[in-house]
């Protein structure tokens, strides 16, 4: 019974000709119905994650359609002004805040993050690198609400109080031209820098990890080499194994700003929510996602519910295209290890 | 440059590294010191048993607790694995074990992306597909957009599970004449039980951490509910409601409640050290039982 089942649906996939060829010698048992049935539900189940993939890009695009039909795609994206109550909608504020943050986030945790993959790999006795991978791992791990809720009540004062207040006293008195950047007002409690600072706090252990690989990918003898030609045990470091690692830390890189654009918690409670441009280092601004956590709630009219969702679409296209660059990278590097 | 100056260079750097790890470490230290201290004062009896109510209710001074938040969290989180569940473990599964089909590739890089995409942007979808056709934010939306959240988490991890599973264990059932799907359920499944669950327990540990998505979906609710047809109350969500309000004793159960996430990330995740680490010592043991013999032969 089961052989006839499999000798009905003998047309298969050219990829599996193999397969075809074999189940004329293989047993009966292997030619049961069980694994095909078995296999069918595994990819129809497994489809779930296109759906969610593909779903989520088209979904945000369909729902944001009104404000992309009412402003048009490019000039909703390069729109400087947000106003829902006169109903003009346009990204650019959100898109200046997103990258601001990210990129400054990026700036600051780069090379902390090195330093600590070098530290880890290369310097550090077994215990302290499984010490600080597992805090960092942990680091990572802890939800983003409760690093939002420690910076909001200890970390944003105490910056603001020790280090802007300062800062902004002496442009006051020394350097006026820094002013119109670090915010004529005087910093507030919720600004751009102390958010991008915790947003680099929170991306480090991802870029510390992937960083962490690539040089664990360098080969023996890359190193063995440099020893051998007398260099000092730093030297070792960035004559032979950062270069040989460089890609794999840009693609670490990109991954981490991935993680930055799309941070939303610890940003939207710290980064203090204005859409008006121009954002300075102190004062308040407004990111892709905290835009949406800050005014989804109570966003009532119809245009504004769609850009928000337009918002997203458009979070969704860059965090997919950094994610893609950065998997592309990956793979090449994997791929040259191989040969 | 002579070699003195060439040492004193690298030693020089090689500090700055050790300064540097420091000033990564040390803030991870100071978050979770802070939210112990100032989350311990917030524990009490009240905590557990009382429901939010209105801010008057803290002002005057009555017991408020967090009770609405923490049962909502597990029952949103609950629903949400089990949506999940299949499709994640199932994915998990098609990457794994058929590594050759065309689709598996596909599926990979799918769940990594999914794994790096905005939690809030899952819950944009979840509030297109559920919230805005049943007609409000309620409790199953959220579990739906926590779902979305779980699978790719949950695949990821079965994967990495499986295929530290010893290949021999395959092998022995298929010389046994068992079926393809018989080797996966009775035999690669039971020998990856524990890191599965971990990685299971890891995924809810991850999705009841998140607040973005259930902004959007389950909305939140002062007072306790169990209706799954209406906004229901979560942990993370009502943090953020709690770290913006302007009330001090609402701060105060704020920290409450982050201890308490904190309490059960760290929870799982040394669980899930643990046991990913014994199952990683087990394949490398078996690799070296399997190198011993070739040397032997």
């Amino acid at each position: 019974m089961s052989s006839d089942i499999t000798a009905m649906t003998t047309p298969e996939p050219a990829s599996h000709g193999n397969e075809a060829a074999l189940g004329k010698i293989l047993p009966p048992i292997y030619r049961g119905p069980g694994d095909r049935v078995f296999k069918i539900l595994i990819l129809v189940m497994s489809a779930a994650i296109i759906f969610l993939a593909l779903g989520t890009g088209i979904i945000l695009w369909l729902e944001g359609m009104p404000s992309f039909q009412a402003y048009g795609y490019w000039d909703f994206l390069v729109g400087t002004q947000w106003d829902p109550i006169a109903k003009i909608h346009g990204a650019w504020p959100f898109i200046i805040g997103t990258i601001v943050s990210s990129l400054g986030a990026i700036a600051l945790a780069l090379i902390p993050a090195i330093a600590v993959a070098i530290f880890v790999t290369e310097f550090a006795p077994k215990w302290l690198a499984n010490f600080i991978n597992y805090t960092l791992d942990l680091l990572a791990a802890i939800p983003s609400v409760v690093i939002g809720l420690w910076a909001i009540f200890n970390f944003a004062p105490i910056i603001r109080e020790f280090i802007l207040f300062p800062i902004f006293r002496w442009a006051e008195a020394n350097a006026t031209w820094l002013l119109p950047i670090i915010g004529p007002d005087g910093p507030s409690v919720y600004n751009l820098v102390s958010s991008t600072i915790i947003l680099a706090l929170m991306i480090v252990p991802y870029t510390v990890a992937l960083a962490r690989d690539a040089i664990h990918l360098v080969p023996r003898e890359q190193r063995e080499a440099a020893w051998a030609l007398g260099a000092t045990r730093w030297e070792v470091m960035e004559m032979a194994v950062l270069p040989y690692a460089s890609s794999g830390i840009i693609a670490g890189v990109l991954l981490s700003l991935a993680r930055a654009l799309g941070e939303t918690m610890a940003v939207a409670m710290l980064i203090g929510n204005s859409n008006r441009l121009p954002f300075t280092l102190f004062g308040p601004a407004a990111t892709m996602p905290s835009v949406i956590i800050n005014e989804f709630r109570e966003a009532v009219e119809p245009l504004h519910l769609t850009s928000l969702m337009a918002v997203g679409f458009y979070l969704f296209l860059i965090t997919i295209i950094m994610n893609f660059a950065a998997t592309f990278i990956q793979k090449r590097l994997i791929k040259g290890r191989a040969l | 440059m002579n070699l003195k100056l060439r040492y004193l260079r690298g030693n020089i750097l090689q500090g700055l590294s050790v300064v540097l790890t420091a000033m990564v470490v040390i803030p991870l230290v100071i978050i979770i010191v802070f939210v112990v201290v100032n989350g311990i004062g917030a524990m009490s009896v009240d905590f557990f048993t009382q429901e939010l109510g209105s801010p008057a209710r803290a002002m005057q001074g009555k017991p408020t607790g967090l009770v609405a938040a923490v049962v909502g969290t597990f029952i949103i989180d609950l629903i949400g694995l089990a949506i999940a569940l299949p499709f994640g473990i199932a994915t998990g599964i098609l990457m794994s074990e058929f590594p050759d089909h065309p689709f598996a590739p596909i599926a990979r890089i799918l769940v990594s992306t999914l794994n790096g995409m905005p939690a809030v942007l899952m819950g944009l979808m979840a509030y297109a597909l559920v919230v805005k056709n049943t007609g409000g934010f309620s409790a199953i939306s959220g579990a739906v957009a926590l779902s979305f959240i779980m699978v790719p988490i949950i695949a990821r991890t079965t994967e990495s599970v499986l295929r530290i599973t010893p290949w021999v264990l395959r092998e022995v059932g298929l010389s046994l004449g068992l079926p393809r799907w018989r080797v996966t359920l009775s035999l690669v499944f039971p020998a990856a039980r524990a890191g599965i669950i971990t990685g299971i327990l890891l995924a809810f540990a991850r999705a009841a951490g998140e607040a973005a998505p259930l902004l959007l979906t389950s909305f939140g609710n002062n007072y306790l509910s169990f209706k799954l047809t209406e906004p229901m109350d979560s942990l993370p969500q009502r943090l953020y409601s709690l770290a913006i309000s302007p009330y001090k004793q609402w701060h105060t159960l704020g920290w409450g409640g982050a201890i308490i996430l904190l309490l059960f990330v760290m929870i799982t995740f040394f669980i899930g050290r643990a046991v990913v680490g014994s199952l990683e010592k087990r394949a490398q043991t078996l690799n070296q039982i399997k190198q011993e013999e070739k040397t032997n032969e």
